[in-house]
């Protein structure tokens, strides 16, 4: 991020929010495991889907295979790989999570910056705007939605956009409520002074200030995409064949998961794993960031 | 869901100090007035765009219309049945008007929908109530006891335990229980212990009282998989709650005075420390019942939440209103309730 950039004396050490951050990060056991694990499983995904790119939807003569050096998660009755399967699967959650949290992190931003340094009618139309989309469940809004337009077109794309289409409200209160209490401050009173406009101040005062509340709540968001995704996909209404996720093949294991039990544990233990990975990466960042407002305090 | 950071306090925060309690009352009752009002706003606008939005998706007669042997008469017949003739605001007026008479409509087999609203609501509450009191006896006491063995192996254990469940959808756990408990559990004993299709038997009789181990065995692992799915952040936010509590001035001062740790605990942290929690609470409960629709599905239960699921599959508009306001309602209600309780609880807020 340039905005941090300053030209300071030679050999002056100063040390920024970043590397702050990034020190405390980085001292994060469970974090560092967060980061680690899910790496790992991203390239394993990366180098499987790339090899081997149509092994998640070519059926094979080998019905029923538990998990074997052949086929390390074992196959389905329909003969398909379950390990080609899960990883397309998890790459697709992902890319859907990426979506969701790029689109929850600029819609959030923008209203919750507009509402926050504006005020006034502004505020209140956007806020109110907000509670409107707040008073149903975004999981009810979801079923709603996905059925409504499961006919025309039901691409991942399409799911990704529809959720974060909704889930970008939590974030935008939260921007509002830092900028609400960043504009009071002596710093932006005295650019406001110095004739800096609107837009400067935003982009080079407040938003840097408020940098980790956002990069925090989209990394949960992230984890809270790909539960809604799968939890969609598990009803039938997310992702739909060809196309692959956890949660879809969660539930077409279920059906199988005491006689051929892989086909129900390793979908869900992935998913479970990237979840929990997110989430203690997000955890980790929010301690770094804001050590003293921490959920986990230590 | 995923939360974030404490609940900040409402707006109606650190007024005036209250000058005599009629003075009180009025202002709690003028807040509950103006909250109602926006908030009945806010769902008289939420309703005008589910309707819109369900009402211009597909068409709910599309497999009629698909079938050959239906006549055109049929079809026109059963579009005047669901008004599918007239314009969209005559449509909304006539349903807004039906619920002002406490009628939600039919459904798309004319059988009237309030009737089956309750039905379904009893089912589902059943769950969702007694997971919601469990969840929170669970929470408050992990919570405690976390904070209490800060650091420790126990608190470490605790805070994996919900992180872990934290990050377990619900349909994960509900399969789960269902698959690797219920299932090797009858398979053990030979005759089922925890039923796993149903909220009770269909072939059950007699009086209520010989029905309850009939309920319970089908109640327990639903009940289980919703606890699951909602125990972990509250236990989260009630650890940091008591933590934040502990080191405040009032706590040192009641322990150097000498009293019992316990009382210390029970009297000065936890009644301080529950405030911020009894809302959060409150908020979720609304929750509770999107987690209900997987829990329902994952065990057939016949609740709000697999009827809304086959109204919505069905385009059925207004199983899907109804399901809709019923929620809204919920969590506008829950809303409210969350700010004036932390009011009550709390001496030093006052109402504007």
């Amino acid at each position: 991020m340039n905005i941090f950039r300053r030209k300071r004396p030679q050999g002056e050490r100063i040390e920024t929010q970043w590397s702050m951050a990034l020190r405390r990060f980085r001292k994060d056991k469970m974090a560092m495991t967060g980061v680690v694990i899910f790496l790992f499983i991203l390239l394993v995904a990366v180098v499987q889907t790339t090899v081997n790119p149509s092994g998640w939807n070519t059926l094979s003569n080998d019905y029923y295979q538990a998990p074997s050096s052949h086929h390390i998660f074992g196959t389905t009755s329909a003969g398909l790989d379950l390990f080609s399967a899960c990883l397309k699967g998890a790459l697709q959650d992902l890319i859907v999570a990426l979506v969701v949290s790029s689109m929850s992190m600029i819609l959030g931003t923008i209203v919750g910056a507009i509402a926050g340094y504006f005020g006034g009618m502004l505020d209140a139309v956007l806020m109110r705007l907000v509670d409107l989309l707040l008073v149903v469940p975004l999981l009810t809004i979801l079923i709603v939605m996905s059925n409504l337009f499961q006919n025309s077109s039901n691409s991942p794309l399409f799911i990704a956009l529809l959720i974060g289409f909704l889930s970008w409200t939590g974030l935008s209160r939260l921007v509002r409520a830092e900028f609400l209490a960043l504009r009071e401050r002596p710093f932006v009173e005295a650019s406001i002074a110095l004739g800096a406009s609107s837009w400067r101040v935003i982009t080079r005062h407040l938003i840097p200030n408020a940098i980790g509340t956002i990069m925090v709540n989209t990394t949960l968001t992230v984890s809270g995409a790909i539960l809604l995704e799968s939890t969609l996909s598990f009803l039938g209404l997310g992702i739909v064949p060809p196309a692959v996720s956890l949660g879809m093949l969660v539930q077409e294991g279920q059906g199988a998961a005491t006689t051929s039990p892989w086909e129900f544990l390793f979908p869900a233990g992935l998913l479970l794993i990237i979840v929990l990975c997110i989430f203690a990466i997000g955890d980790g960042m929010q301690a770094a960031f804001d050590p003293r407002n921490a959920r986990r305090k230590k | 869901m995923v939360k974030s950071g404490g609940r900040k306090p409402p707006a109606f925060y650190f007024a005036v100090r209250k000058s005599s309690p009629v003075c009180y009352l009025d202002r709690v009752l003028k807040y509950i007035f103006r909250r109602l009002v926006s908030s009945l706003l806010v769902l008289w606008v939420a309703t005008i765009g589910v309707f819109v939005m369900v009402a211009y998706s597909g068409d709910p007669l599309f497999d009629l219309k698909m079938n050959p042997t239906t006549s055109p008469k049929t079809i026109l017949v059963r579009e005047h049945q669901l008004f599918l003739d007239r314009p969209l605001p005559w449509r909304y007026w006539h349903w807004i008007d039906n619920l002002f008479h406490g009628n939600l409509g039919l459904d798309m087999s004319n059988v009237a929908v309030r009737p089956q609203l309750f039905i379904h609501m009893v089912v589902t509450l059943r769950m969702v109530v007694l997971a919601f009191v469990l969840a929170v006896v669970i929470a408050v006491s992990l919570g405690v006891l976390a904070a209490l063995r800060r650091g420790g192996f126990t608190d470490r254990g605790i805070t994996f335990t919900t992180f872990f469940f934290l990050a377990t959808p619900v349909f994960v756990t509900g399969l789960f229980l269902k698959f690797y408990v219920a299932i090797p559990l009858y398979r053990y004993f030979g005759h089922q212990i925890f039923a796993t299709t149903g909220a009770a038997s269909p072939l059950a009789s007699g009086s209520f009282f010989h029905r309850i181990p009939d309920y319970v065995a089908h109640l327990t692992l639903p009940t289980v998989t919703l606890i699951l799915a909602v125990f972990s952040s509250w236990t989260i936010y009630q650890r940091s709650s008591i933590l934040e509590t502990m080191n405040l001035d009032h706590v040192m001062l009641a322990r150097s005075k000498g009293i019992k740790p316990r009382r210390v605990l029970m009297r000065h942290i936890l009644r301080n420390a529950l405030i911020p929690v009894t809302t959060v609470l409150a908020l979720d409960f609304a929750g509770l019942l999107g987690g209900a629709v997987v829990t329902e599905t994952v065990y057939s239960w016949n609740g709000l939440g697999r009827w809304f699921l086959e109204g919505a599959s069905k385009q059925d508009l207004n199983i899907t209103l109804a399901y809709l306001l019923f929620t809204a309602v919920l969590v506008i209600m829950f809303n409210l309730l969350a700010d004036i309780a932390y009011g009550f609880l709390d001496p030093r807020i006052r109402y504007r």
